[in-house]
């Protein structure tokens, strides 16, 4: 049991709260409190139970077992709105606002019933004028940027005045700059009394914010600690579990001739909520690994697809390899000349969740391996390729007739990449290749790139983690509103810079300094 | 005792073959609810519906007669459903096949020769195809709904049929009927089974469902209907276009139901009426269902619903029971299956039962 | 040549109202998220159980709120298939079609033939009198005022009240609006149930009024003009009524060009009219890119299952 020191009765004491998903235990007796005022961070890796755990505190699970104190007192929130009219608000990691819909009607959705709009409208621009969080009452959501969803979800509680505030990872989605901001406004919120629950796995993150921390491993609690007086090499080790091993940078090396060139690649934006790609160009040597960085959403998953071939680009120079225009070809026919793709997401796009992992082979290995000739699948040759990638990448599964969907994102996301890398591609493209996915995948994954560039081919890599990109690359450009920034050395380059970079065109910084100098300054 | 409901982690096999029984098992029993309630023997009514017809040579056949389209249709459709496109028009291009079919035998009639029935079924394929591209046309080119535009081209094919017959190609000596002239001789499908109607296209229905099995489950393409079906990220990650995908299967599915068409007007009725089909293209998609959106299934689909087509007629000849029956019991046993799917994805498990199990643990 | 004006006006409303309440009401479910495609097949129950139960009481006053409530039953069927046992929802739509059609030429067998008198014409003194104006205005049957009037109360319902925009976010995002605790299956199911009452009162329309008398299939595809009016609409009410009454007028051009026809056309080629005219609308709907797109709910026919 973990006790809080200090203050009297806690704003919220959890007491053994076990929450069990069919053979999963997602959380197991997890234990702590939060007193009024206490910024708390809920500190673990993901799938360590930290999501399951505030669902529950806001209503939207039922715990198994454990009790709930609120001011003392055991409460059972059956729905949010029950745990709202006690005080509970909650930012989400992604965002649960309409896109379709006005800011002041997505807030009056998070409210009681009956609340009249035009008397809203004018209360959230009050609040919003009152806290920095500037916003427009009657713009549609899918006009806004990232930062700006954030705010509506903010003044949502703000205009409830909570007394516990939960955001889950709000920073993951938001450049440095706008996370300094986010900062001083929870620090503003802490000072007034309001409690908050910040869920994250960002070390450094917890370490400027707040005055105490919780962490999870497994569904347990392992551990809590005063963030101020460890060192996130130490925290870290408590969310991980084992020894850190230390990340050795790679080496740069000397400049080969390209492998990769990108030369003015312009894409229109696909759809209405699409990024347009506008002039991009870098070149990739053999051996190399290219990083791009940037927040979601600024034309990464377009320049995936763009690279990747499943869209095509006239007049194909725009996209070489060796030399070679390719960008006019199809995934099938780029992957045959020697470019492989892994995209972001794994379930849907890079495997089909319903279809067994051998089916999967087929999927981007057919014409590489021989898993196909002449339109006639061999279903030996494709069942056999899986067995290689689960065995040689140690891919937890049932064998290689498991439906892909049946395994973790973990599992699931070497298998995608074992496929592609055991079809030794002269060209690899991978987007977010250890999203949600354990260390010691992570470390799996990055060891076959590693390998992969020591065998001459060249490796764009996506990512919005900056820390995976400067461990692991020697050159990064950054993405912002479809456009590439010059590439960095990683070995120079400052998250400051990179920062800077990534907030771009992005308007943010221009309006704080013009409307909040002072909070700058804090900062 | 609580339930808890949960996804399985995968699909469930067994219950994937087991639910088109269950969903008749219980088709079957609520037509005994409703025969009471109709105010008929229920036994006795369900035996003319289910078993008289598979008593006698002819009910067998009848039964290949009325299974041979919904199994060209519904193979058809189970491709397209499969690559998650929704054709519901075959009946429309059904019609236009049997129309271009009819259109051959008519300006050859009366002539001899091995090739007429030949020519008859290009004829009808390319109409049913050529039908077909419309929806297919209008969906890859400009997104639009491909199930509510071949459904609207349904009923303009009735009544595309409905001018022919009732207006240029009637029939002068038909004491003004508004039907064509017989076919003649070499325009007529030849009869497997002296005695009965069971014609050459039960068994090309057959080869097709054959055919369509082995491009499902051996080749590329097959592969490709169903990652376009199923994921279409993946299908695109994959190189598969999914427009080319449209295209394929809306006119293999356009082909099939005109062939099915062809066969009907060739087949049973020997020229063109104004209403070919008890509407064998809206059943075929229940055949497609019922299969599983598997050919071999599919066979066994047509079957139990050609049964169903056959009882419905000896039940209103003997217990004067409207026509409509049939096409109450082919919904119900849709609603049946797809009710009973759910135990395919989800599992339901006692709650009470598994806590005991934790704490013994 | 006023009277034949008004005559046609007349006809149009008549040919608009079962489309316009059968498009309102599925309006209302897809704007929760759900595409029920049975419209065609919930509107045949609503009109042979309006029907039966107008001969059978003597009043359409009971027939009415009867082809409603059968509706919402048939609906109901698709609710529990699709929202409880997550079944395709367009398979099951499909299914309640073909069922639908079934079951109401079962239940009608015995009623073929037989006549009912129409639902009588509203008669207001002194307003229905009036000429032009009158008749236009004032001389038609409850249900067509009914039609516009639950119209304009969905649209309403659906800008300014509360419930009407916890619909929307329902179908905007049912992940959304289930994590801000609203509750996604209820919803659903009430919009259905109200998309299938709809659908019975136009049905009930059909066989009370428009044809007073039952046929088997006599709705003749307008449930999918139905479906094919909320994209034209693009989910917005007021659009789907000026699209119901285009169509009445197309359905009406019909018969009047029909009678004045001197090319000597077949008749069968104006009865294409209304079917072709929704796969033209459709077409120029659905090619003006992301417009209409952009008002479709965003989470249309995707199951949503709340994790436990």
């Amino acid at each position: 049991m973990v006790q809080h020191k200090g203050a009297g009765a806690a704003r919220l004491e959890l007491r053994g709260i076990t929450k069990r998903f069919g053979s999963l235990t997602a959380n197991d007796a997890v234990s702590f409190a939060v007193a009024p005022g206490e910024i708390h961070a809920l500190l673990g890796e993901n799938g360590a139970g930290k999501s399951t755990l505030v669902k529950g505190i806001y209503g939207l699970l039922q715990p198994d077992e454990g009790e709930i104190l609120w001011d003392g007192q055991v409460v059972h929130p059956a729905n949010p709105q029950e745990a709202r009219r006690l005080g509970i608000g909650m930012v989400f990691q992604h965002f649960s606002l309409f896109e379709a819909l006005t800011v002041v009607e997505n807030i009056a959705l998070g409210m009681e019933r009956g609340t009249d709009r035009k008397a809203l409208a004018g209360r959230i621009a009050e609040v919003s004028r009152a806290y920095g969080l500037p916003l427009d009452p009657h713009r549609e959501v899918h006009a806004l940027s990232v930062g700006e969803r954030q705010r509506v979800e903010i003044v949502r509680c703000l205009l409830q005045s909570p007394k516990l505030l939960i955001m889950d990872e709000p920073t993951s989605v938001l450049t440095p700059q706008e996370a300094d901001r986010l900062f001083e406004t929870l620090r503003r919120l802490a000072r007034e009394g309001c409690s908050i629950l910040y869920i994250s796995h960002k070390l450094q993150e917890i370490k400027a914010l707040c005055s105490r921390a919780t962490i999870l491993r497994g569904g347990r609690v392992v551990g809590s600690c005063d963030p101020a007086v460890e060192t996130a090499r130490s925290m870290a080790q408590m969310m991980i579990g084992a020894e850190l091993k230390s990340l050795a940078r790679r080496k740069s090396k000397p400049r080969a001739e390209p492998r990769l060139t990108i030369d003015d690649l312009n894409l229109p934006a696909d759809g209405p909520f699409g990024v347009a790609l506008k002039g991009v160009s870098f070149e990739v040597g053999a051996g190399e690994i290219f990083g791009i960085a940037g927040v979601a959403g600024n034309g990464q998953n377009e320049l995936t697809q763009a690279l990747g071939g499943e869209r095509q680009i006239w007049p194909g120079k725009a996209v070489r390899i060796d030399g070679r225009s390719v960008g006019h070809l199809n995934a099938e026919r780029r992957r045959l000349v020697g470019l492989c793709g892994v995209p972001e997401e794994r379930n849907g796009h890079a495997a089909v969740p319903d279809m067994s992992l051998a089916a999967n082979a087929l999927l981007s290995a057919r014409n590489r391996t021989g898993l196909a000739r002449g339109g006639i699948i061999r279903r030996q040759a494709a069942h056999g390729f899986a067995e290689r990638v689960i065995r040689e990448f140690g891919v937890k599964a049932r064998g290689a007739e498991a439906a892909a969907r049946s395994l973790s994102g973990g599992n699931l996301q070497k298998y995608v990449v074992g496929r592609e890398v055991l079809q030794t591609p002269d060209i690899l493209v991978v987007a977010q290749p250890t999203w949600g996915v354990d260390a010691g995948a992570a470390a799996t994954i990055h060891q076959a790139l590693f390998n992969l560039a020591q065998n001459g081919a060249a490796i764009v890599v996506i990512s919005q983690d900056l820390e995976e990109l400067l461990a692991i690359t020697d050159r990064l450009a950054v993405m912002n509103e479809g456009r590439l920034s010059r590439a960095l050395e990683t070995t120079d380059a400052t998250i400051e810079e990179i920062g800077l970079l990534m907030g771009g065109a992005h308007g943010a910084p221009v309006e704080t300094t013009a409307q909040q100098g002072s909070i700058q300054n804090v900062a | 005792m609580l339930l808890r409901i949960e996804p399985r982690p995968e699909v469930s096999r067994p219950f994937t073959c087991a639910t088109p029984a269950i969903a008749m098992l219980l088709t079957v029993a609520s037509g005994w609810l409703l025969f009471l309630a109709l105010g008929l023997a229920p036994g006795e009514t369900l035996y003319q519906f289910l078993v008289s017809p598979l008593l006698t040579l002819n009910g067998l056949a009848e039964l290949g007669v009325k299974a041979a389209p919904l199994v060209l249709i519904g193979v058809g459709l189970a491709i397209g459903f499969r690559a998650n496109v929704w054709n519901i028009g075959a009946e429309g291009q059904l019609t236009i096949g049997a129309i271009a079919a009819g259109w051959v035998a008519l300006a050859f009639w009366g002539q001899e020769g091995l090739w007429i029935l030949p020519a008859m079924c290009v004829a009808g394929m390319l109409g049913g195809l050529a039908y077909a591209a419309i929806p297919a046309f209008l969906k890859t080119r400009f997104d639009v709904n491909e199930i509510l535009t071949s459904l609207m081209l349904t009923y303009v094919a009735n009544l595309v049929l409905s001018v022919l017959v009732f207006g240029p190609w009637k029939d002068p000596d038909g004491f003004n009927f508004p039907q064509t002239k017989l076919f003649s001789e070499s325009a007529i499908l030849p009869i497997l089974v002296e005695g009965t109607r069971l014609h050459l296209g039960a068994l090309v229905a057959l080869g097709v469902a054959v055919a369509a099995w082995l491009l499902l489950s051996r080749t590329v393409v097959g592969f490709q209907i169903e990652v376009v079906g199923q994921a279409p990220a993946a299908a695109r990650f994959a190189g598969f276009s999914g427009k080319r995908t449209v295209w394929l299967t809306m006119l293999l599915g356009g082909a099939l139901a005109g062939l099915a068409g062809t066969f009907e007007a060739a087949g049973p009725i020997g020229q063109l009426i104004p209403k070919l089909t008890p509407g064998y293209g809206f059943t075929a998609i229940i055949v497609a269902f019922l299969g599983r959106l598997h050919p071999l299934g599919i066979v066994v689909a047509a079957l139990v619903m050609a049964l169903s087509y056959i009882g419905g007629e000896n039940a209103q000849v003997t217990a004067s029971l409207p026509q409509a029956a049939t096409g109450v019991f082919q919904g119900m046993l849709l609603f049946y299956l797809l009710a009973s799917d759910f135990l395919v994805r989800y599992r339901v498990r006692l709650l009470a039962a598994e806590r005991k199990l934790v704490t013994a643990s | 040549m006023i009277d034949t004006f008004v005559l046609v006006i007349a006809t149009v409303v008549a040919a608009a109202t079962p489309l316009l309440l059968a498009a309102t009401g599925e309006l209302v479910v897809e704007r929760a998220g759900v595409l029920n495609l049975g419209v065609e097949g919930m509107m045949l129950i609503g009109a042979v159980t309006g029907f039966a139960v107008t001969i059978a009481s003597g009043h359409a006053s009971l027939g009415i709120p009867a082809a409603a409530l059968a509706g919402a039953a048939t609906a109901l069927v698709f609710a529990v298939l699709t929202l409880t046992l997550m079944a395709n929802q367009v398979a099951t739509g499909l299914a309640l079609t073909i069922f639908g059609i079934g079951l109401s030429a079962l239940m009608g067998a015995s009623y073929v033939g037989t006549p009912v008198a129409p639902l009588p014409k509203l008669h207001l003194p002194g307003l229905s009198d009036l000429a032009v104006v009158g008749p236009l205005l004032f001389g038609h049957d409850a249900l067509v005022y009914l039609s516009v009037a639950l119209t304009i109360a969905v649209a309403w319902f659906l800008k300014h009240s509360h419930a009407g925009l916890v619909l929307r976010a329902v179908g905007e995002s049912a992940e959304s609006a289930h994590s801000i605790g609203h509750p996604v299956i209820a919803v659903r199911y009430l919009a259905c149930l109200f998309g299938g009452a709809m659908a019975g009162l136009g049905g009930a329309f059909l066989s009370l009024s428009y044809t007073p008398m039952w046929m088997e299939g006599m709705t003749a595809g307008r449930g999918w003009i139905a479906l094919a009016l909320v994209v034209f609409g693009a989910w917005r009410p007021w659009r789907v009524l000026a699209g119901a009454y285009l169509f009445g007028g197309v359905t009406i051009l019909e018969l009047h060009v029909q009678g004045a026809n001197g090319i000597g056309l077949p008749p069968q080629v104006f009865s294409m009219a209304p079917y072709l005219a929704t796969v033209a609308v459709l077409t120029v709907i659905s090619a003006g890119k992301w417009r209409g797109r952009l008002n479709a709910p965003a989470s249309l026919g995707k199951p949503f299952r709340p994790s436990v």
